[in-house]
């Protein structure tokens, strides 16, 4: 376990080398936010509410949605798949640690860094003048935090799965960018689901991607209530359980077929 | 006791082929040409406790192939491995907590942290009691001299203070057993006189079994008793480096400087009868003798009564040079 926390502090040291990325990181998610407001109350216009939704409640929804991505968001595949392609691998594949383990680690390292440090902070700044609605009830930050966590779980897991696949194609940044585009359009964080066409939301409930920003985000705006927060968070648990599967068969193939590139 | 053991280790690697030119770069999207090479070829050794081994060979002669199957990283095709008996590439995990390993060409510290941090998170990995960590880290620091660098962050350092800082790294659990892989590459004369002084007092002072790949044969001659050449995945020679210097390396090496141009079928003519083998040296009035170790004197005799010189020198045949003519003439076993 002691290894674990250490390696999260080294994470937190890692993004504090660099000071100047640290007070942008801030800045941009506070740009970014605001940049939707405007965006919505322009779409808005003088509607009270689309979908169900009135205008406070879809910029807290986007609010949160990058809130939420700042956690659960992090570039595992893309490290795994550099330090495949340039040989690193080999040492980390000499301590006495699993390797796949050590990345989800460093990648909650990461992502309670950047929720803590930058999007909490960057949150406060919006929230003083932007029309922002919290919920009061401590049950729905509860559901919400959980079902966070769920989602980074899931995330966690699709990276580490398209990182694996490196080990058998050795390139294949083109993958990782399309998975990227995919997880950030069909996980509803620059829209809700329920502004898609039908047969693309039936679609999109047999794959993984809503359990990711979807459902967290629809659980702190309380537009999921009761059965539904139920459901919601039961379908991240089934996910996260589900994906672990293919990752540990890969794994296991993908060991015996590694080649260390570079001598 | 053997540290390691390897019985009739094989690696092969399937490598993709690619054909030449635009189109055959587009039959390469439908069908790819496969070509299996064997790395390893075979081989087997066993190194006892203590032993400082030398293990050398030509670029992609599989050196670091199989250094990659003793420390679990890759999984042998087939053949039998222990090491410190285990399996390692089945007990990975447990394995690797009694060996240390170094790679000279890439780093294992974190580049943008302090290089404590690297350490405090690797004595957290190797869970080191603070007591023995600070025993053995405190005498590892010193003989390297690396305390004034450990609060400094690695993309700081020189390639030789960063290399002193990964032997320490890897020294952490104070492991029984340690591989190098060309661990002095890059480094300036004085680092690499540090690092091999370095490596003799441990092994002198805890028993570590050394096992280093390097091209550098001084290296080779300062900590070695014992080297095992590989060439083309095959071991070509197993002893040690005294013999294989007997062996290869018997004679002197006379090097003349004349006054005046000479020629070798002037020279040949002169020293018929004694087993000599001229070579031109750099300039045109350098040439060079390869003689038996007890030719010598009627050599330089001969010579000396027929030209006048400018120079003589006598030397050994350098280590380098017996293990190029190895190569070159494809050696048998040793």
């Amino acid at each position: 376990m002691g290894k674990y926390v250490e390696m999260i502090r080294i994470r937190f040291l890692m993004m504090l080398a660099y000071r100047t990325n640290y007070y942008t990181g801030i800045l941009i998610y506070a740009i970014n936010i605001s940049a939707y407001y405007f965006l919505w109350s322009a779409i808005y216009g003088g509607k009270s509410s689309m979908q169900g939704m009135s205008l406070g409640q879809m910029t807290t929804y986007v609010a949160i949605s990058w809130l939420a991505r700042a956690f659960y968001f992090n570039n595992l595949d893309r490290e795994i798949a550099m330090e495949i392609r340039d040989g690193k691998i080999a040492t980390e594949l000499i301590r006495p640690y699993s390797y796949l383990g050590m990345k989800a680690v460093q990648g909650l390292g990461e992502g309670l860094f950047r929720l803590f440090f930058l999007s909490l902070p960057g949150l406060l700044v919006v929230s003083l003048f932007l029309p922002l609605e919290f919920p009061e009830h401590a049950k729905t930050w509860l559901s919400f935090g959980l079902s966070l966590l769920f989602s980074f779980i899931i995330f966690s897991e699709l990276n580490l799965l398209a990182g694996v696949v490196t080990f058998f194609t050795f390139r294949n940044e083109g993958l990782l960018r399309a998975k990227r585009f995919i997880i950030d359009l069909f996980s509803g964080l620059i829209l809700p689901l329920s502004f898609y066409p039908d047969w693309a939301q039936q679609l999109m409930a047999y794959m993984p991607f809503q359990a990711i920003s979807y459902i967290p985000s629809m659980i702190i705006t309380e537009s999921f209530q009761g059965a539904a927060v139920r459901d919601g968070l039961l379908l991240q648990a089934a996910w996260c359980v589900l994906l672990w599967f293919p990752i540990v068969l890969l794994w296991w193939v993908a060991k015996k077929r590694l080649v260390v590139q570079g001598g | 006791m053997n540290a390691i053991e390897v019985e009739q280790l094989r690696k092969e690697f399937k490598v993709h082929k690619s054909r030449s030119g635009l189109v055959g770069a587009f039959r390469d999207l439908w069908t790819r040409r496969y070509a299996t090479i064997r790395a390893v070829d075979g081989i087997s050794f066993a190194v006892r406790q203590g032993e400082i081994v030398g293990y050398i060979g030509e670029n992609g002669a599989g050196k670091s192939t199989t250094i990659k199957m003793l420390t679990g990283i890759l999984t042998p095709t087939s053949g039998r491995i222990v090491v410190n008996g285990m399996n390692p590439h089945k007990e990975r995990e447990k394995f690797v907590r009694t060996i240390g390993v170094v790679f000279g060409q890439r780093s294992q510290l974190w580049w943008d942290i302090a290089v404590q941090e690297s350490f405090r998170l690797l004595k957290k990995v190797y869970r080191v009691p603070d007591e023995q960590y600070r025993r053995h880290m405190g005498e590892v620091i010193e003989m390297l001299d690396i305390g004034p660098l450990l609060d400094k962050p690695v993309r700081k350092l020189s390639l030789g203070q960063r290399m002193r800082c990964e032997l320490a790294a890897a020294l952490i659990h104070n492991p029984p057993l340690l591989f190098l892989d060309e661990p002095t590459i890059g480094l300036d004369v004085l680092v690499k006189l540090n690092i091999r002084q370095f490596l003799k007092q441990l092994n002198e002072r805890y028993g570590t079994t050394i096992l280093l790949t390097t091209h550098d044969m001084s290296d080779i001659e300062a900590l070695c008793e014992r080297v095992i050449m590989l060439d083309e995945g095959k071991i070509i020679y197993d002893g040690s480096l005294g013999q294989l210097k007997e062996k290869w390396g018997q004679g002197k090496r006379i090097s003349f400087t004349f006054v005046e141009e000479a020629t070798l079928v002037a020279l040949q003519e002169l020293t018929t009868g004694l087993d000599v083998n001229w070579k031109q040296g750099e300039q045109p009035n350098v040439w060079v003798a390869h003689v038996p170790s007890g030719g010598v004197p009627e050599v330089v005799s001969r010579v000396a009564a027929r030209y006048p010189l400018q120079d003589i020198h006598i030397h050994e045949v350098p280590t380098e040079e017996i293990i190029r003519n190895i190569y070159q003439e494809g050696a048998a076993n040793g």
